[in-house]
């Protein structure tokens, strides 16, 4: 299996791979009607990753290919059946539950729907409040809170409304105000986008580049949509059955894709050019079922300097 | 403007209100105004609140509770139905956004399907159910008979929405209304289910009305597009013209906020420069 | 209530001068028109000593009266005034409604959110146990309760609170299961948030609507069981009354004095379709303003 990492930093200063993924599996068990157990599905299906401190790397993929597993396993909101996950040279799989509240404080969340990610029955403040009240409560979880709150722009007296008051654009601002309230290094961003408007999320992702770049975080940008990927991720990462079948630079994944899912995924992405657009559809609807999709190789192999496709 | 005979559908003046959340009444739609061609795919885009969804139920006759729906003039075929269409519904079927829903969970797709074939089209059970194989054929569906004894849920999303359509298809509609069709399905299988909407149209001589926020959706797909903003229409066109050459404002906005399709751009600098962060 | 921004509390709820608050959300008379009832025969029953009243006193001169003047309600088989009867009766019957909710309630919700929240095991276990509560012959249940327990005002609550709650706690449970999937919910989880915290923050106010719904179930069973067991002879005894004992004992003058047993069974009536129609209204109103 070809080495993903690279060289840990000359002067024995941090390793530069913040997050590493070995071999992770997650299944699930398939019940019947009756509630028996009639077989596991395996959702990530042997996953070997490495986050670049302070990059953006983007995971890919329909539904059901395992990336938003993926994400909640890193994080360890679900655990992972098999494999590790090491987090700034730490195994946080061998760990006991107890012990890992500090990286609960350093590895954040943003999900997808902005409606059920808030609690509607308190303000944008007290929401964004509660991870500071439980992981950092000796700084001063109000001040922060409300700090945290201006930098996504919501301010003034629109901190005490509740969700409801808010469009999704801004509850999805609320959302990430949580996320960085309590200075993570590390963010698992699942579908961030998905439910908003177009306008909204050429907002929303600025936002999310701005907040990189002042406060040194590193992003796991989990998406179906390629075009926002394309404006956000630095690597991208190609997922189809709980494997990951692609992974390199953003901008050689999609300009050369190597794997055939690759390419499927790719010309499935309707342009907004409507002679394009058109051309495009009339391929799609008169080419046959595609094969050889399936994620079959068993290891990913170097292509190109840091280009990898399971062969 | 298209000649009378062409024109399905034109509609003047079409206005709707919900009941408010604090009392009082919201608009939702206002004075809209459109004619929609015979044979032509006309897609219906805005942001969400532009009311797209609530004028496909208007037309329909399905909106919700307490909303009021009120037009000068209504023309079907070049006929007044004006006064008429409280009675009876218009010539057209729907296909919903989320077919999980629109199915009951507890009946198969082949009675689903034979329901509407009974009902639409006047005929037996029997022939009902031949009827529902053929237009699951018709919807590209590769085995009928499984798919027919089978549950909503054993399907996938693709295949529900073919489903959908199938059903849509029985009842014989000249209009085809489709609500965000493919929002809910992954990108390769929504390509698959818009080709079908085109060859289903051209087969057909269907008339399509498409509400989507996506413009991809529409450049694909679409003969003219109308474009809505807070229940209103603020322009509509041909696709290529209005594509090309927006004359609104907020037309500009929207085709300046889509993101190009990945596959079209060269080699681009901007991932690296705007990603890098540490 | 909510401008301090805490979560709505279920008890809260329930205060009436609240609800008078909030007639905006009530969309029908029929809601106004049973907080109206519930207030004033809560009213009268709570200042009922203060009142000119007397229950007790009998007269068998002027027994069998119908409603007059000087008796408003008539008298009964021993002459006392019945209005004074009635009144104090309501009395007992809306303290065992009440009292009994509040226990089945509490019970209900406790063991709902538990099994719902936990899932697995304690769920199965505790589920299992609501089956076999509930697979008892409720009056057998009762029965033997009130062999074993001296018959009375205490031990009815006790029964009916204590062998009603299973359908509360079903409800919630249910409730629980969908509502711990959501995402708020779930980052509560991650950040390490207490237990017991996510129970209460998170997922009973969006319970909210349903535990009232239960609650308002609840009081109606609670004051028609009593009812029922007093007059069968099982609650409430002699000489304290309530609307039950009362239509037992009206039972032997429904010849000569049908308005003992009428009066006594319409304000039962009236009393459990007011708190029927005022769960529904606390409902609406509830979850229109939590959901977002």
């Amino acid at each position: 299996m070809s080495d993903l990492r690279q060289a840990p930093g000359r002067d024995g200063g941090p390793a530069p791979d913040l997050v590493e993924v070995r071999g992770l599996v997650k299944t699930f068990p398939q019940r019947n009607a009756w509630g028996r157990t009639t077989g596991t599905t395996r959702a990530v299906d042997g996953v070997d990753l490495s986050i670049r401190r302070g990059e953006t790397l983007a995971v890919v993929g329909e539904s059901g290919s395992g990336k938003s597993t993926l994400g909640r396993c890193i994080l360890q909101m679900d655990e992972p059946t098999s494999g590790t996950v090491t987090y700034e040279g730490v195994d946080l799989t061998a760990l006991p539950r107890a012990r890992r509240a500090p990286y609960h404080r350093s590895m954040q969340v943003i999900f997808q729907d902005p409606f059920s990610s808030l609690n509607p029955h308190r303000t944008a403040l007290q929401n964004v409040m509660e991870p500071l009240a439980v992981l950092a409560p000796d700084s001063d979880p109000r001040a922060r809170a409300i700090e945290a709150l201006a930098a996504v722009g919501i301010d003034g007296d629109a901190v005490n409304r509740r969700p409801r008051a808010f469009s999704g654009g801004q509850r999805q601002r609320i959302v990430i105000a949580r996320a960085i309230a309590v200075r993570p290094g590390f963010v698992v961003c699942d579908e961030p986008l998905s439910a908003l408007d177009m306008s909204i999320q050429a907002q929303v992702t600025d936002l999310l580049l701005r907040l990189q770049r002042e406060l040194a975080l590193t992003y796991l940008f989990i998406s179906h949509d390629l075009s926002v990927v394309r404006e956000i991720a630095i690597r991208t990462a190609v997922m189809n059955r709980g494997r990951i079948v692609e992974l390199g630079p953003t901008a050689q994944v999609f300009a050369a894709p190597q794997h055939p899912y690759t390419r499927h995924l790719l010309d499935a992405a309707l342009s907004t050019d409507p002679v394009q657009a058109r051309r495009r559809l009339q391929r799609i609807s008169t080419r046959p079922e595609p094969v050889g999709l399936e994620p079959d190789g068993t290891a990913l192999a170097e292509v190109a300097p840091g280009h990898f496709v399971l062969r | 403007m298209t000649p009378a005979e062409d024109v399905l559908l034109s509609v003047d003046g079409l206005d709707v209100d919900l009941p408010g959340r604090t009392g009082g009444r919201v608009k939702v739609l206002e004075d809209v105004t459109f004619e929609v061609p015979r044979g032509r795919v006309v897609g219906i885009v805005g942001e969400s609140g532009s009311g797209k969804t609530m004028l496909l139920r208007a037309l329909m006759g399905i909106l919700p509770d307490g909303a009021e729906r009120d037009w000068r003039r209504v023309l079907l075929r070049g006929e007044d139905v004006t006064r008429t269409l409280a009675r009876r519904r218009l010539p057209a079927a729907m296909v919903f956004q989320d077919p999980m829903t629109s199915f009951n969970p507890l009946v198969r797709i082949g009675g689903h399907l034979a329901e509407v074939a009974q009902r639409f089209q006047k005929v037996g059970r029997r022939q009902a159910q031949g009827l529902a194989r053929e237009a699951l054929i018709a919807v590209r569906i590769p085995d009928p008979d499984r798919v027919l004894s089978r549950y909503p849920h054993e399907l996938s999303g693709g295949m529900r929405q073919r489903a959908m359509i199938a059903m849509a298809l029985l009842a014989q509609p000249e209009l085809l209304l489709a609500d965000e069709p493919t929002t809910a399905l992954d990108a390769t299988i929504q390509a698959q289910i818009l080709a079908l909407l085109r060859t289903l149209q051209a087969e057909r001589s269907l008339t399509v009305l498409i509400v989507t926020h996506d413009l991809g959706v529409v450049a694909a797909v679409c003969d003219d597009v109308m474009v809505m903003k807070d229940g209103r229409i603020v322009e509509s066109g041909e696709v290529e013209r209005v594509f090309a050459e927006p004359q609104h404002p907020y037309t500009r906005e929207l085709l300046d906020a889509a993101p190009p399709a990945p596959a079209e751009l060269a080699a681009p600098a901007s991932a690296e420069e705007k990603g890098a962060g540490a | 209530m909510t401008t301090t921004g805490t979560t709505p509390n279920v008890a809260a709820v329930v205060d009436a001068t609240t609800l008078v608050h909030r007639t905006r959300s009530f969309r029908s008379v029929s809601a106004l028109l049973a907080v109206a009832f519930l207030v004033i025969v809560g009213a009268v029953a709570l200042i009922a000593p203060l009142l000119p009243l007397d229950p007790t006193t009998t007269d068998l001169a002027i027994r069998w009266q119908p409603p007059s003047a000087a008796h408003w309600f008539g008298t009964d088989e021993l002459g006392r005034d019945y209005f004074s009867r009635v009144v104090y009766g309501g009395r007992i019957s809306l303290t065992v409604g009440i009292l009994a909710m509040a226990a089945a309630t509490a019970i209900g919700v406790i063991v709902g959110l538990i099994a719902g929240y936990a899932g697995g095991r304690v769920d199965d276990a505790l589920m299992r146990f609501v089956d076999f509560l509930s697979s008892i012959p409720w009056m057998v249940l009762v029965i033997v309760a009130s062999v074993f327990l001296k018959p009375g005002l205490w031990t009815i609550i006790f029964v009916i609170g204590v062998f009603s709650w299973m359908a509360t706690a079903r409800l919630v449970r249910a409730e629980t299961l969908t509502l711990r999937e959501r995402a708020f919910v779930r980052y509560a989880k991650y950040i390490g948030v207490r237990r017991e915290l996510v129970m209460w923050r998170h997922v009973v106010p969006d319970a909210a609507p349903t535990i009232i719904v239960a609650a308002t179930a609840s009081i109606s069973t609670a004051i028609l069981t009593e009812s029922a067991l007093s007059f069968l002879g099982l609650g409430i005894q002699p000489p304290m009354a309530s609307w039950g004992s009362l239509l037992e004992t009206a039972q032997g003058s429904l010849q000569t004095a049908p308005y003992l047993a009428l009066i006594p069974g319409i304000l039962i009536l009236l009393t459990v379709l007011s708190f029927n129609v005022l769960g529904d209204a606390l409902r609406q109103s509830v979850s229109e303003g939590g959901a977002s």
